[in-house]
């Protein structure tokens, strides 16, 4: 593996089925946790959505990727960002969420819930610090 | 006979839901479809403007994609009805067009 190790930043900002983009977004970080990057995800605006619980795609015949996301931290993914502003807008609380959890298997430090919700200053803040930053 | 309005973009990243209901006639109904649920949410920044409209206009939410989305009838706002693919087979015929904005 590589040595330098760069911070990625995924930023999702679509609502997930009515487009791909959630979808090849998820794709993408599942296949870049193959290479030991610091790995964070930003979802705001309509990217929050990609979050809520209790997708059900059983009427609309497309695949329901929304478990994924709760697999997130076996995939070296160690911090999800959301926009609180976006929330607001969109009548969302915290609890309408998934919770993912993380857990480091060799020193088994655990934390219960990986998503955290940051003001703008934060996110933009979180953005400035990351090396490179994909948009979806 | 009057028109069936179909919107199957976010409210929040589109302006198609701001058009059709600039120009949606009273009577007409308008069927929320795909990324266009969120529109027939409680609690958004476009509550206020589905609730004007609903004063004059008829509107229907698709729950299939409702349900996707991980959202209940309980979100929905009081006046907004919701109906299944035969639901929008009928709102297709009872109507004399199908308008959709996408």
């Amino acid at each position: 593996m590589s040595e330098i190790v760069k911070k990625f930043m995924y930023l999702n900002r679509k609502a997930p089925y009515g487009t791909i983009y959630a979808w090849e977004s998820l794709e993408v970080v599942l296949i870049g946790a193959a290479f030991d990057q610091e790995v964070s995800l930003m979802f705001m605006d309509d990217g929050v959505y990609q979050l809520t619980k209790g997708q059900d795609t059983s009427g609309i015949g497309m695949k329901n990727f929304s478990p994924t996301y709760r697999t997130l931290g076996d995939y070296e993914v160690k911090n999800i960002y959301v926009d609180r502003d976006s929330l607001v807008a969109r009548g969302l609380t915290e609890d309408d969420l998934v919770q993912i959890a993380w857990e480091d298997w060799e020193t088994e430090e655990e934390v219960e819930n990986i998503v955290e919700v940051v003001d703008s200053a934060r996110a933009a803040e979180l953005m400035e610090e990351s090396d490179v930053v994909f948009s979806f | 006979m009057s028109i069936l309005h179909t919107v199957n973009k976010s409210p929040f990243e589109r302006n198609s839901l701001d058009s059709c209901l600039k120009f949606a006639q009273p009577g007409a109904a308008l069927l929320l479809i795909e990324d266009g649920i969120y529109a027939a949410l409680t609690g958004t920044s476009v509550e206020g403007r589905i609730k004007d409209a609903l004063a004059s206009v008829k509107i229907y939410v698709l729950g299939p994609d409702l349900k996707a989305r991980g959202f209940s009838e309980a979100r929905v706002i009081d006046g907004i009805s919701v109906v299944d693919y035969a639901g929008f087979v009928d709102l297709a015929a009872e109507n004399a067009k199908v308008q959709a904005w996408l």
